[in-house]
């Protein structure tokens, strides 16, 4: 589905702090399965999330998606493809203050143009989907983090994208949002969406929902199973 | 295209909700800048429309009137002119006019006295302005005298009032017999104040000044060209001076515009990014912004254009009339005929919706314009 080969990335490059934070990376994202990425703080796992993602460019190295290359796409090819095929869920959940649940499902939809009832329906359903229907009006401020967290995931799924990108999803959650969040990502891989995933926490990286784990220390893979 | 607008919809949508969001600011904005186009075209109407008034009122005067100068000063016009002015070819009407100022110690204020002679008004009797109405309290039919320099006494009958409409030009007139004007001003027999004459061909106005100048060289012809160019000046002068004096406001009032629209706080900053990553182009956070912009500017452009029409056709523009109109005891009161001018309106759209808009933008565009992985990062 994914993948990634010699994947360099290099930060204030040419500058007296320039840092690599990703050295080489080899990296297959299997098709409909969850990935999980994981290692200490500064190891990458963002880093080499926000490439797979399409958010960011590796100074050096290949990405392909379904085959194709696109890591030396312009901005705007890159921006399309990230509007079809991925949906993110920020670990800060990044939902709009001062817009209803359903108007910040819908966002990413703008740019697709399609009808805003057509949008609406789809953004209803979804939010049914999480048992979220009855906060549908409510403004995202007013929310509780579990339910930003099912709000910030309806998002990521208003344009039906192949993958999903989601970066430290429990670190804000308690045990019993963390358990909730888990629910939602096996019924989302059993519709066979592909999930890639960063955490710290053992309760996700060693769930039965994760089918692969990949290990990052120092900007390098030190293990995948 | 259905596709297309459908997603300017959205991105309206969208621009509308930011705008709401940030109540404050944005209402702040509108407010500020509203003023701004208010006294831009407040100013901007009145000058016009006082010019255009002029223009019409003095559409109808002659186009050459003579005065007889002695030592630089005006003089009345003695006999054998008027004969001397009808040998004169392309002259096609003349008429000797009597007019003078009468000061009326009881409301401190100049009257313009004068018997016109294409008006029939009885002996005894004076047909008075709407400003004279107003300020000695007189309506038609009402017995008024006046003290003559003479010192005698007058009594005059009220017999009409003029109406206001012409009142740009009439407020202080008060109009009588000719017998009763000579008689009131002592005025010598057959002399008259000037002489207004009439020209067959336009293109010759000039050419009959120029004979008039040699045939009777000690008088002043005033052409109507003229005399429409000293009013234009005179209102583009004034005009100019209640800009200036109102540059300074204007200017804070710009500052304060652009300081706000160009600012983008930290919360504007983290939108942007946020949409960015979720897919949105470059080109459409900037289209939404620019909509944003030019909601705002077009809001307060027609808000401030409304607002200086009703300020200035219904409410006489009140807060600038004793700059703009002049300075007179008897004040005219009167109502100007609406009139918009389109190259005004550019104009005035021109550099207030544009400025505004581009600020809006520039700062957007260098925030559009930073990588989406910022927001994995904040």
């Amino acid at each position: 589905m994914l993948e990634l080969t010699n994947i360099r990335k290099a930060f204030n490059q040419g500058k007296h702090n320039e840092y690599w934070a990703l050295s080489g990376i080899d990296l297959a994202i299997p098709e409909k399965q969850v990935t999980a990425l994981r290692g200490p703080s500064g190891s990458g796992k963002t880093t080499l999330l926000t490439i797979l993602g399409c958010l960011a460019r590796p100074t050096e190295g290949r990405v392909r998606l379904k085959g194709e290359d696109i890591s030396g796409l312009p901005e705007r090819f890159l921006t399309d493809i990230r509007r079809r095929s991925f949906g993110f869920i920020f670990q800060q959940f990044n939902l709009i203050r001062g817009l209803s649940a359903v108007e910040n499902i819908i966002l990413p939809a703008y740019p697709t143009g399609q009808p805003r009832q057509d949008l609406l329906l789809k953004a209803e359903a979804l939010l049914a989907d999480v048992a979220l229907g009855h906060r549908r009006d409510a403004k995202v401020e007013w929310l509780s983090g579990g339910e930003q967290q099912r709000v910030a995931i309806c998002r990521a799924l208003i344009n039906d994208p192949e993958i999903l990108i989601a970066d430290e999803p429990t670190a804000n959650l308690d045990t019993k949002l963390s358990k909730e969040f888990l629910a939602i990502l096996e019924k989302l891989a059993g519709k066979g969406r592909t999930i890639v995933l960063t955490s710290h926490d053992p309760m996700v990286v060693d769930s039965d929902v994760v089918d692969f784990v990949v290990t990052l220390r120092d900007g390098r893979i030190v293990d995948e199973k | 295209m259905k596709t297309w607008i459908e997603k300017q919809q959205h991105l309206i949508d969208f621009t509308l909700a930011s705008l709401s969001r940030r109540k404050a600011k944005n209402l702040g904005l509108l407010f500020i800048y509203t003023l701004l186009v208010f006294v831009l075209a407040s100013v901007a109407l009145y000058t016009h429309a006082l010019r255009t008034e002029a223009q019409k009122v003095l559409a109808g005067s002659p186009e050459i009137v003579l005065q007889r100068l002695v030592a630089g000063r005006h003089d009345l016009i003695p006999p054998g002119y008027l004969d001397k002015i009808g040998r004169i070819r392309g002259v096609q009407k003349m008429e000797g006019r009597l007019w003078g100022y009468y000061y009326d110690s009881v409301v401190k204020a100049n009257y313009t006295f004068m018997a016109p002679r294409n008006m029939n008004i009885p002996r005894g009797e004076i047909i008075v302005g709407p400003a004279l109405e107003r300020s000695r309290g007189i309506a038609a039919g009402n017995g008024i005298s006046f003290r003559s320099y003479s010192g005698e006494l007058f009594t005059f009958i009220v017999a009409e009032v003029l109406p206001q409409t012409s009142e740009l030009v009439s407020a202080d007139l008060v109009l009588m017999h000719e017998e009763d004007f000579r008689a009131f001003f002592k005025y010598p027999e057959d002399h008259w104040t000037d002489i207004a004459m009439s020209v067959a061909n336009p293109q010759e106005v000039r050419n009959v000044a120029i004979k008039l100048m040699s045939t009777l060289p000690d008088s002043r012809p005033i052409l109507r060209d003229e005399v429409l160019r000293t009013y234009a000046s005179i209102f583009d002068w004034r005009e100019g001076l209640m800009l200036a004096l109102l540059s300074a406001a204007i200017l804070a009032f710009g500052i304060f515009a652009w300081e706000k629209a160009a600012g983008l706080s930290a919360e504007e900053k983290r939108e942007i990014g946020i949409l960015k990553a979720i897919g949105w182009e470059t080109g459409d956070v900037i289209k939404m912004k620019f909509w944003e912009g030019l909601l705002i500017s077009l809001l307060a452009f027609l808000l401030g254009y409304v607002a200086a029409y009703l300020h200035v056709f219904h409410m006489n523009a009140i807060l600038f009339e004793p700059v703009l109109k002049g300075w007179a005891v008897l004040y005219p009161r009167f109502a100007l005929p609406p009139h918009i001018d389109g190259l005004q309106i550019a104009t005035l759209f021109f550099f207030t919706v544009f400025p505004y808009t581009a600020a809006v933008l520039v700062p957007i565009w260098r925030a559009a314009t930073t990588d989406p992985d910022t927001v994995m990062r904040s």
